[in-house]
């Protein structure tokens, strides 16, 4: 990058704005929060019509456009639809790469959720691996209450 | 010229409020939209195309067109997101209308939406200027909105009291609107009392922050009188956008308003503007601009903006109503505001308006005004445009 500017004065004007955002999460999502931090317990809706489970759950079906959806828990253990091992170091990671990217279809779910997968000294990760959610003793209610999912056999 | 001619057959929109905690982006659209299709008696599975939009950096989600398909069905749907500041509702209307107009799509929901609540809207919306030239001394909305005034007033004499008797409309009207945020009748006393933002305006001059949203379902004219058999014809749009610095702006003047109007009347046979047109939902993000506007508009001479205002006509009843629903200054979802305008001159061309109906409309205009001096305008008519 220096030596792009050995011969220039850069002219540059930093932006003196900044723009917080906090995101209302809506009824529907808070349901599944407290759930999950009060009893670890994981909520999808199903919609009566096309009887799909979405996790997270949805206050209308998107499919269906039914607006009458029940609640249902779904299981803590599923199976790995499919993941990635994330080698580098990006800005947007909370942990210490290498990290494993898994979405994780939930026994008695239709949809898939997105979280780590943690397999200590181990690498045979596989599509179709049955996991099980690892939930934090202290929990705030957000999708980090769970800590990762790891492979159980 | 248009394939097809276009009218908006159905409508709806959320109940505005500062915050709305209890539901997401995807579920505020969806309450607009399901309302819209009831509105129509059509479901989801007629709707050939969506467009939406908002103002995607006040909340910080930049695919908004696929975020919200759970909102606003457009699962496996043809979608667009279109997003031009201030002017995203009507942008969205005249866009949803080209869509129909092309031929290529029958029925097509347009979605516009805004969670105010979710960020701070003076710091996102200071994106909308120049960042080396503009913004390291002006700021936000209000900033442009002022100075505005401020030439106006220096030109043709015009007082605090000439504005805040247009908010005093308004905020009257928005008393009629079961859909306003702010329903509540506030006195000339009121306006200037309240404190001083950015001089001339006041705190009750200006639009209030807001969470909602608002859909139009517009259909060809194949199929328009199957769905209703009061269609809000959309006769024709116009845009138009006026400078890059704001050194450039005609200050006290909306050019781009002026011009857009003058494109419309001419396409639609209009002479006589006051006489021929029945109601206008108006952008008016603050009071000045129902005094400027409306000269600008060729509604009345320059300079006789305010003695207009306060003879009444403007008001429900009187010769020209103006902003019957309350207008802006009443409810401000941004990404949603300027499809709220065109949804209300819809309302009263349908004879749907209920408390706020203007009786007999046959013609109607809706705005838009963005960031901070282009200008978007409709013009809705009860009868099928003869061109
Ligand atoms: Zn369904």
């Amino acid at each position: 990058m220096t030596d792009i500017f050995s011969d220039v004065e850069p002219m540059v004007f930093k932006s003196r704005i900044n723009v917080p955002y906090a995101w209302w999460t809506g009824e529907t999502a808070e349901r599944f929060f407290l759930a999950l931090r009060d009893d670890k317990k994981i909520m999808g809706t199903r919609c009566p019509v096309c009887e799909k489970v979405f996790v997270p759950p949805r206050k209308v079906c998107p499919l269906c456009f039914h607006e009458k959806m029940a609640w249902v828990e779904v299981s803590s253990e599923g199976v790995l639809e499919s993941f990635t091992i994330v080698k580098r170091q990006l800005a947007a990671l909370t942990r210490k790469a290498p990290v494993i990217f898994g979405l994780i279809k939930l026994d008695g779910a239709d949809t898939s959720i997105l979280h780590y997968i943690e397999n200590p000294g181990h690498e045979d990760i596989k599509i179709g691996t049955r996991v099980a959610a690892k939930f934090n003793e202290e929990r705030s209610g957000s999708m980090q209450d769970i800590a990762c999912f790891r492979p159980i056999s | 010229m248009p394939k097809k001619r276009v009218a908006i057959v159905g409508t709806g929109q959320t109940y505005h409020k500062s915050h709305r905690p209890d539901v997401n982006g995807q579920e505020l659209i969806n309450e607009a939209v399901q309302r819209a299709l009831k509105d129509a008696d059509l479901t989801i599975k007629d709707i050939d195309a969506v467009v939406i939009g908002n103002m995607d950096h006040f909340e910080g989600i930049n695919y908004v067109d696929c975020w919200s398909v759970d909102g606003s069905g457009g699962t496996m749907k043809p979608v667009i997101k279109l997003t031009t500041g201030g002017t995203t509702g009507s942008t969205l209307a005249i866009g949803g209308y080209h869509l129909v107009a092309s031929g290529f799509f029958e029925k097509v929901l347009v979605i516009g939406w805004e969670k105010n609540s979710e960020s701070d809207t003076t710091g996102a919306i200071t994106t909308a200027f120049d960042p080396v030239w503009d913004r390291l001394v002006f700021a936000g909305a209000i900033s442009g909105l002022a100075a505005e005034a401020q030439a106006y007033m220096a030109k043709y004499g015009a007082t605090e009291k000439d504005a805040a008797r247009v908010s005093v409309r308004d905020r009257k009207h928005a008393c009629n609107n079961p859909h306003a945020q702010l329903r509540r009748e506030i006195t000339i006393e009121d306006v200037l009392a309240s404190p001083m933002l950015a001089d001339p305006i006041h705190l009750l001059d200006v639009c209030p922050r807001t969470d909602g949203a608002c859909a139009v379902i517009m259909a060809s004219e194949d199929c328009a009188g199957k769905v209703t058999s009061t269609p809000d014809w959309i006769w024709t749009t116009a845009n138009r956008h006026k400078y890059t610095y704001l050194g450039d702006v005609n200050w006290g003047e909306l050019d781009s308003i002026a011009e857009a109007s003058r494109e419309i009347y001419a396409k639609a046979g209009i002479r006589e503007p006051r006489k021929e047109i029945d109601v206008i939902e108006l952008y008016q993000p603050y009071s000045f601009a129902g005094i400027i506007w409306i000269e600008d508009l060729g509604i009345v001479e320059k300079g006789k903006g305010a003695e207009y205002i306060w003879s009444g006509a403007t008001d429900m009843g009187g010769e020209l109503p103006i902003n019957p629903s309350g207008g802006v200054i009443a409810c401000n979802p941004i990404g949603a505001t300027g499809l709220i305008r065109c949804a209300e001159a819809a309302l009263q061309v349908m004879g749907k308006a209920e408390a706020r109906q203007v009786p007999d409309v046959n013609f109607a205009i809706s705005t838009g005004f963005g960031g901070c001096m282009w200008s978007d305008m409709l013009l809705h008519g009860k009868r099928k445009p003869d061109f």
